[in-house]
């Protein structure tokens, strides 16, 4: 082999990986990633039952019932709309009403998220960016208030 | 008065890293001696700073001075000792202290043990180190002091965050440091060679064992950061491809591909630009990684308080090397000549590959971390890209570049024969499949992957150690021949084999604990059971007690395997009074290479408890590998080769088997 047809293998070689890893990243970004939704922007998109979402917002005072075997409902707001959240197991610590809060999941019909996912801020001074983004835009942010 | 002494130290060091940032180039352009001389005192002058300064700091902590406003946040006189040390570091400030520490560090090291390299290039590599140096100490001093007091000292401290009070932190950063802070000498060794506009051998056997030591270091600290995360967090996972994770990741995938071309470059003085450019990369991703973990970008428990000035600053400093870097290797890179010609089936071509799927591995961890910084602040949309998308990308990456892996170390130099390879991998291939039955037979049909990673995972360990039996001639020499052969066994060759069983022992664990590990989340009240794989365990009831400064609720377990007690487990919720949070303690019991992993959550009105059970066969396997990879690279780091131009007596270069990169 002369070296220019080494460096062609070489070449052609790296460009074959590259492009494997290329298509590896195009097909697992239609399915594999999940975009993040205030409960408004889950109304006013009129997301279609089954799509997989993210949802930010405070958990509504007065709105958690729990149910037998770990059932647990609440609804999620940012201050305009609400959004229920259906969940079976565990919710962290730190999940409380008024409380800042991130689930993940499906959206069925009637805006109701079937959670697999829930997480709560992990300490006083941290509160999702998610959760304070989502606040923000809906005006109900005040600096310092949740210190 | 402690403390001013501190931050007096550390604008010393600055002073001397301003001063090392410039004499030595000068001296190493008119080829001055004397000025080439003074960076070999500034590194080892800046250590002793630096030195200073951190133990200033924690003395601070040590002795609750809460009148250092950092101490005062992070803080609390309850705390044990330990913690109180842990503590220094738990913070922003003083883990960007912690920083300059290890980087000071490894330039003292270069100082002292560098007095076999040539004089200019010692002098460049001291110049570059301290001009990171003096950028992070500049940083500290502007945006990130430490030793800030506040104007009237509060009688108690904040508390360190409870999730943070555990031995974990005085175990993972300073070995994660370590690693991300080692591959700057890397950095500084590769700009060095682009200035001089010279690089040979001799340099790709100088930068190899610091390399090495970074990778080896970097290797345990990721492992630790994962054990830590796995019994803190409650969720019983070990990896979750946080930001966070994915930033001490990059540096490791770049890190070994830089280990292997370095491997190239010293045998065959190939791969020269390629390798170049790995130290550079490795370093700019160790360099991302602070600026995602420390900027505030990314919210998450290592994010500590964020403050957009420090964003800023760091990413000036991250342009300014990873550009200046790079700018540099662009200008003159075409400036080394190319040696040593291989055929594409060869060692070399085998480790071409090698690097090819590293860094492409490498870049999928890269889009999938920053595409959602990226997209939030061009578009306003918010996404998160979690595991789903890395397994399908790093996933079939990773497994492919382990199916290749047996094969190259068995490869010749120069040209090799791949059937031959092939033919002497049989026994691999004949382990693989009989593991690949075995895990069929054994766990069904249930997961159909899983299996195949069985087979892959072992295939990979014998053909580790197929590796072995051909040098020594196992099975086909008498014992004698092969002890002596063994021992005459390069401690690379060793360090090789033991790191990839390593690998493949840790993908062992991961299918595992991912694929046949059982959960179940349960109500209990006092004296129900609850059965979970082979094991039965019955709620005793909770018990209250109290620690230094946090009372706790465990609910204590009894655990029986065929009917009979093997032990109690008492998972338990801690409640921090100073900063009034509390934090979930994970029981775990070790059985053979898993464990039972018990985690507490909420009391319900009716008096039972809600618990959360996991049974990870093989998880231990994970972490284990991991210690295999650097049991490894320690014995890669002990080979004499890499001692160049420092002839010793043969008895000596036995006693010191690790963690001492070339002298």
């Amino acid at each position: 082999m002369t070296r220019k047809q080494r460096r062609l293998v070489l070449i052609g070689g790296s460009i074959g990986v590259l492009a494997l890893a290329i298509g590896l990243v195009l097909n697992a970004m239609t399915g594999a990633i999940v975009f993040f939704n205030s409960p408004t922007d889950v109304m006013e998109k009129n997301l279609s039952p089954g799509t997989r979402v993210r949802i930010g917002g405070l958990v509504k005072p007065g709105s958690v019932q729990r149910g037998d075997n770990l059932n647990i409902r609440f609804e999620v707001t940012d201050g305009q709309h609400d959004v229920a959240v259906r969940f079976q197991g565990i919710v962290p610590d730190l999940f409380r009403e008024g409380q800042g809060v991130v689930a993940e999941g499906k959206i069925e019909s009637g805006y109701v998220l079937a959670a697999d996912t829930v997480l709560a801020k992990h300490d006083e001074r941290y509160m999702p960016k998610e959760v304070v983004d989502s606040l923000k835009k809906s005006g109900r942010w005040q600096e310092g208030a949740t210190q | 008065m402690i403390p001013e002494l501190g931050h007096y130290a550390l604008v010393l060091a600055l002073a001397l890293g301003l001063i090392q940032s410039v004499v030595p180039v000068i001296g190493a352009r008119g080829h001055d001696a004397a000025l080439m001389q003074l960076g070999t005192s500034t590194a080892l002058m800046q250590f002793l700073f630096v030195g200073l300064s951190f133990l200033a700091l924690t003395i601070s902590y040590v002795t609750s001075d809460f009148s250092v406003a950092s101490a005062f946040e992070n803080s609390h006189s309850m705390m044990p000792l330990i913690y109180k040390i842990t503590s220094v570091w738990g913070n922003h400030e003083g883990s960007m202290l912690l920083w300059v520490l290890i980087l000071s560090l490894f330039g003292a090291l270069v100082a002292a043990f560098g007095g076999n390299l040539p004089a200019t290039l010692k002098a460049n590599v001291l110049a570059v180190q301290s001009w990171i140096a003096s950028a992070f100490y500049l940083f500290i001093l502007l945006t990130s002091n430490p030793f800030l007091r506040l104007p009237r000292a509060p009688a108690e401290g904040r508390d360190l965050n409870p999730i943070l009070q555990d031995i974990g932190l005085a175990i993972h950063p300073p070995l994660l440091y370590l690693g991300y802070v080692g591959f700057s000498i890397a950095f500084s060794f590769a700009i060095a060679a682009l200035i001089e506009g010279r690089i040979d051998a001799a340099w790709a056997r100088w930068v190899r064992p610091w390399t090495l030591a970074a990778w080896t270091f970097l290797t345990v600290g990721i492992a630790m950061g994962s054990y830590w995360a796995y019994y803190t967090l409650g969720w019983g996972g070990f990896w979750f491809w946080d930001p966070v994770e994915n930033a001490s990741l990059m540096p490791w995938l770049a890190g070994t591909a830089l280990l292997h071309s370095a491997v190239v470059m010293e045998k065959r003085n190939a791969l020269k630009i390629w390798t170049i450019l790995l130290a550079i990369l490795a370093f700019s991703l160790s360099l991302i990684g602070t600026f995602l973990v420390r900027s505030g970008v990314l919210t998450s428990v290592h994010a500590f308080a964020s403050d957009p000035t420090r964003g800023v600053f760091i990413l000036i400093i991250l342009v300014g090397f990873i550009g200046g870097g790079l700018t540099l290797f662009a200008w003159r890179a075409s400036t080394l000549k190319q040696g040593g010609l291989f055929a594409p089936v060869s060692r070399e071509g085998a480790l071409v590959f090698n690097n090819l799927f590293l860094t492409t591995a490498c870049l999928t961890v890269f889009v999938g971390t920053l595409y959602p910084l990226a997209l939030e602040s061009l578009a306003g949309e918010k996404i998160s890209v979690g595991a789903p998308f890395f397994n399908l990308t790093f996933g079939p990456l990773f497994l492919v570049l382990m199916a290749l892996m047996p094969f190259g170390p068995l490869l010749a130099w120069k040209r090799g024969n791949i059937l031959g390879v092939a033919q002497r991998l049989m026994a691999a291939y004949a382990v693989g499949i009989v593991a690949l039955a075995v895990a069929f037979a054994v766990e069904g049909t249930q997961s159909v992957l899983a299996p195949f990673g069985v087979g892959l995972a072992f295939y990979v360990m014998t053909g580790a150690v197929v590796d072995l039996v051909e040098r020594t001639g196992l099975f086909r020499m008498p014992l004698g021949i092969v002890a002596r052969r063994a021992a005459g066994l390069p401690r690379s060759t060793w360090g090789t084999a033991v790191a990839h069983f390593g690998i493949a022992v840790t993908l062992l664990g991961i299918i595992g604990a991912g694929t046949w590990g059982v959960e179940r989340i349960v109500a209990l009240k006092p004296s129900q059971t609850v059965s979970l794989a082979d094991y039965d365990l019955t709620f005793d009831g909770m018990i209250a007690r109290s620690g230094p400064n946090y009372s706790e609720q465990a609910a204590r377990f009894t655990v029986k395997s065929g009917g009979v007690t093997i032990g109690v487990m008492q998972p338990s919720k801690r409640n921090f009074i100073a900063r009034d949070t509390s934090t979930n303690e994970a029981a775990l019991m070790t059985r053979g290479a898993g464990q039972l992993y018990l985690s507490l959550g909420d009391t319900n009105p009716d008096g039972s408890i809600a618990i959360r059970l996991y049974y990870k066969p093989l998880v231990m396997l994970i972490w284990l590998g991991a210690i295999i990879m650097m049991v490894g690279g320690g014995l890669s780091l002990s080979d004499r080769r890499l001692r160049v131009g420092a002839p010793k007596p043969a008895n000596k270069s036995t006693i010191k088997p690790t963690l001492q990169p070339a002298e």
